[in-house]
């Protein structure tokens, strides 16, 4: 991916100063600066709850600022709603998209602004429109498909037409790689360089620090709140923006000593199963996993990997085929007897699965095991012991804020949330555990804890089985990598030289080698 | 100032805010009427502490509210809406009537085993809708408000079976034994000067603390709470979902039948044939509400709704009319379901204050 830089820098488009703004007591944003020039891709990067998001509600309308000043082309604004921001030409496209799903592609883009002929509205004026701006920038889309049969690569392209059609100059992308194959990806980092190549500029927020390099021009980190300082890409590497992100320097390596893997603990055998619309999604898959290793499994959303997963824990009955765990059948057992038979997971739905986010922390912890001693006697439960288990786990997994162990789950941020039920599902330490995007939306600091925590229960002997739609996370911590194509494993590779390329080929449904 | 910010934050605040609001406009009506609303809200007041004896005829008309508030506040906390305590309360004091002049026991044990079968009854009924739900996948909402109609029409029916209906005309049910009577011994009943004095509000006080320690301290709770709040993290986890419901609208159930017990072998003695649902049930959802779901709170609403009904009944003595009640309870419910707006408007009054 070669980067030109399309940026004008006598021309500054956007300029953020000094702003602050309050929640009650808590500041999120405190002095934040930003300068975005002409044709410039700027990323935002920070932790989670560093203020990002926002920061950029600020810039789009959404928060009015406690203090400080916004200029947009050298003129001071005060945004009062979002379409204030809009009509200057700020657009902003969302991490979740905002699209209607049985709406064609070409009615989500018209959305609210519809050319009308007399009282209807003229469609193909629309069409025509929406063609000659996906055209323009390089982003195929059929004006005439309904959004729920694209991909989401596609519904994002979508998305970034709304806003262009808007009339935005300046595009804000919250976390647009987020979901998308690394075919997906590059496609995308054509786009934003056609884009900025017209002149338009783009924010981009992200966690993920190659994509900055790959893309960005300059760079804005902030911390807790607070501007840390803007560099220009060019001029720093990968772990000095981790370093200034976090504050401290960042393992990106996961450590891995040498292991040969033992018996098989998971046998998958010509498993068949249908999703929710009944249809078949596995289709004859097979799969091991071993003590002593990580496998991931790569693949793009879709094909197979929750269904595969619910069957696996409990939560959805399969069609035929068989599971066993270290010999023992598990096929098409509740959740509790899995569990009881030796398989924790880490669901991909933390809020939907994994916690109860009304209930306290420490609740959490035992969530399978609130009526076995010492947390319950005779069926009341023992608060004491219940609590010394968070206080121990908490510390040892360093949940934050510290004395939060009485606090509803919900009140955590999103990586300790996670945290909670790494510490519960590790500590649970089952023969195998299933991890489902274990660190999605998590920042670096966040992730290398979760990455260490797998680590060590592959080096306790036990089985992992990652799945996850993060191609680096699967490639940096498999010892084996199983690829998934419409509901089958279509390829398998060692971990250690896999080829990122290669795995992409495959993932979209090409064959090794071909 | 920590302390000024708790007060601000609690429930039990806004819920007094919204009670004297409720007050107030119920005294805007009573103006438009053309009733003072110092004579009416006065003749309210002294109703219900003039006399010791009003004060037990207040206790009286709360107890089953307490059961019922209880029953709606159970079934709030483990996440279903039991709409159908009214149905409940009717199947629950048809039990225990018809028991009451069939079975020949002795005292005690003839009330408890009646008290025991209006628990029966209104958790089967309340079940009968679980089980819709749980195999079916029938909203509970829907059930229960078919199942209230269908306790009404059954009672009026067993009401005017021969067996059981008062001889000699009238539009009701023969008396109660005295052995299935929940009355306080004659005695205490005459120094007292009330003549229905019984243990029923002992019952709902302690079937109160009973629900709180199942839902606080017990490994049940938990159970009947994860599934209330997160049903998919609950089977994830491994509870039985299907189950816990079961379980919790039995309970809830078994708590409103409770009720109609109470007020058939504690207060009225007979059983009459309805002209229009009673509305214990649906009282007890006001309860609940006001006492912000908690069991304890329940005890203190239902003391509060029981004094007003009984108080209420007497305001047509000063010729207000004792709608005038029910004006004010739907006012208190309503504030209180805007008590968030109170919140923000307190918060930004001492933000601007500290400024």
């Amino acid at each position: 991916m070669g980067k030109t830089s399309h940026m004008d820098e006598s021309q500054v488009v956007i300029q953020m100063k000094d702003i602050v703004k309050k929640f009650g007591d808590f500041t999120a944003n405190d002095h934040i600066n930003l300068t975005v020039h002409k044709g410039e891709v700027h990323a935002i990067l920070g932790e989670n709850g560093a203020g990002k998001s926002t920061m950029m509600n600020v810039l789009c309308g959404l928060y009015r600022p406690t203090s400080g000043q916004i200029f947009i082309n050298g003129k001071e604004v005060q945004f009062s709603s979002p379409k204030d921001a809009i009509d200057i030409g700020i657009g902003m496209v969302h991490q979740h998209f905002m699209l209607i799903q049985p709406f064609t592609v070409t009615e989500n883009i018209i959305l609210g602004m519809e050319p009308v002929k007399g009282l209807v509205v003229d469609k193909e004026t629309a069409k025509k429109k929406v063609l000659e701006l996906s055209e323009r920038y390089g982003m195929k889309v059929d004006p005439d498909a309904k959004i729920e049969d694209i991909s989401v690569g596609m519904q994002q392209r979508v998305e970034i037409l709304k806003v262009l059609y808007r009339g935005a100059d300046t595009l804000i992308l919250d976390e647009p790689t987020a979901s998308l194959t690394p075919q997906e990806i590059e496609g995308l980092m054509e786009i934003i360089e056609n884009l900025t190549a017209d002149g338009k500029s783009v924010i981009l927020i992200t966690h993920k620090l190659k994509e900055i390099t790959a893309s960005s021009d300059n760079c804005t980190i902030i911390r807790q709140g607070k501007y840390i300082r803007t560099v220009k890409v060019d001029e720093v590497n990968e772990n000095e923006l981790a370093a200034m992100m976090v504050g401290r320097d960042v393992n990106f390596r996961v450590e891995k000593k040498e292991m040969t893997p033992g018996e098989t603990v998971l046998e998958v055998k010509d498993l068949h199963a249908k999703d929710y619309r009944e249809v078949e999604i596995l289709r004859g898959l097979n799969l091991t996993v071993r003590r002593g290793e990580i496998v991931g499994l790569a693949g793009v959303d879709g094909n197979g990997q929750t269904e595969l997963v619910e069957v696996l824990t409990g939560l959805r009955r399969a069609e035929s085929g068989a599971v066993t765990l270290l010999g023992k059948d598990v096929f098409n057992r509740s959740p509790k007897e899995t569990f009881e038979s030796g398989i924790s997971s880490i669901p991909a739905d933390r809020q939907k699965h994994g916690l109860i986010l009304e209930f306290s922390n420490e609740d959490n912890l035992i969530l399978q095991h609130f009526e076995e001693e010492p947390y319950a006697t005779k069926g009341f439960l023992n608060r004491k012991a219940i609590r010394e288990h968070a206080l121990e786990l908490s510390e040892k997994f360093d949940i934050r804020p510290r004395g939060s162990e009485g606090a509803p789950a919900g009140t955590l941020s999103g990586g300790n949330q996670q945290k909670v039920i790494i510490a519960r599902e590790v500590t649970n330490d089952k023969e195998l555990l299933i991890a489902v995007n274990p660190t999605r939306g998590l920042d670096v600091g966040a992730i290398e804890f979760v990455h260490k925590y797998l680590v060590e229960q592959r080096n306790r002997n036990r089985a992992v089985l990652l799945v996850s739609f993060e191609l680096d996370e699967i490639m940096s911590l498999s010892d084996r990598i199983e690829v998934i194509f419409d509901g089958q494993i279509t390829g398998s590779v060692p971990g250690k030289d896999a080829d990122e390329k290669e795995l992409g080929f495959m993932m979209a449904g090409g064959k090794k080698n071909e | 100032m920590n302390k000024k910010k708790s007060i601000l934050e609690s429930n039990v605040f806004y819920t007094l805010i919204a009670i004297a609001a409720g007050f107030l406009i119920g005294a805007v009506f009573l103006v438009i009427a053309g009733i003072s609303p110092a004579a009416a809200y006065g003749k309210l007041l002294g109703s219900v502490f003039g006399k010791p004896k009003y004060l037990f005829w207040t206790l009286i008309y709360a107890s089953p509210l307490i059961f019922t508030g209880l029953s709606v506040a159970f079934s709030f906390r483990t996440g279903v809406f039991n709409i159908g305590a009214e149905g409940q309360f009717v199947v629950g004091s048809l039990a225990a009537c018809v028991l009451g002049i069939t079975l020949r026991l002795p005292p005690v044990l003839h009330a408890l085993v009646c008290v025991l079968a209006a628990a029966a009854a209104g958790a089967v009924w309340s079940l009968a809708v679980g089980i819709l739900k749980v195999k079916r996948g029938i909203h509970e909402v829907l059930s229960f408000i078919m199942f209230n109609w269908i306790a009404f029409y059954l009672s009026n029916y067993v009401v005017n079976l021969e067996a059981i209906h008062k001889e000699g005309g009238g539009e009701a049910t023969k008396d109660v034994l005295e052995s299935a009577r929940l009355l306080f011994p004659e005695g205490l009943r005459s120094a007292l000067d009330c003549n229905a004095a019984n243990w029923g509000i002992v019952l709902a006080v302690l079937a109160a603390v009973l629900i709180y320690i199942i839902i606080e301290k017990t490994t049940l709770g938990y159970k009947l709470k994860a599934v209330g709040f997160n049903s998919n993290g609950a089977l994830y986890a491994g509870i039985n979902a299907d189950g816990s419901v079961l379980t919790a609208l039995g309970i809830s159930g078994a708590l409103a039948g409770l009720g109609g017990a109470v007020q058939i072998l504690g207060m009225s003695g007979r059983l009459s044939q309805f002209a229009g649902q009673e509305g214990f049930g649906f009282e007890g959802i006001t309860v609940a509400l006001i006492g912000s779901s908690s069991p304890v709170g329940c005890i203190f609403s239902g003391l509060f709704y029981g004094a007003m009904k009984y108080g209420g009944s007497k305001l047509s003595i000063v010729k207000a009319p004792s709608e005038v009640v029910d004006i004010i309870m739907g006012c208190v419910i309503l504030f209180i379901a805007v008590s968030q707006v109170f919140r923000i408007l307190f918060a930004r009054f001492s933000k601007k204050k500290e400024a």
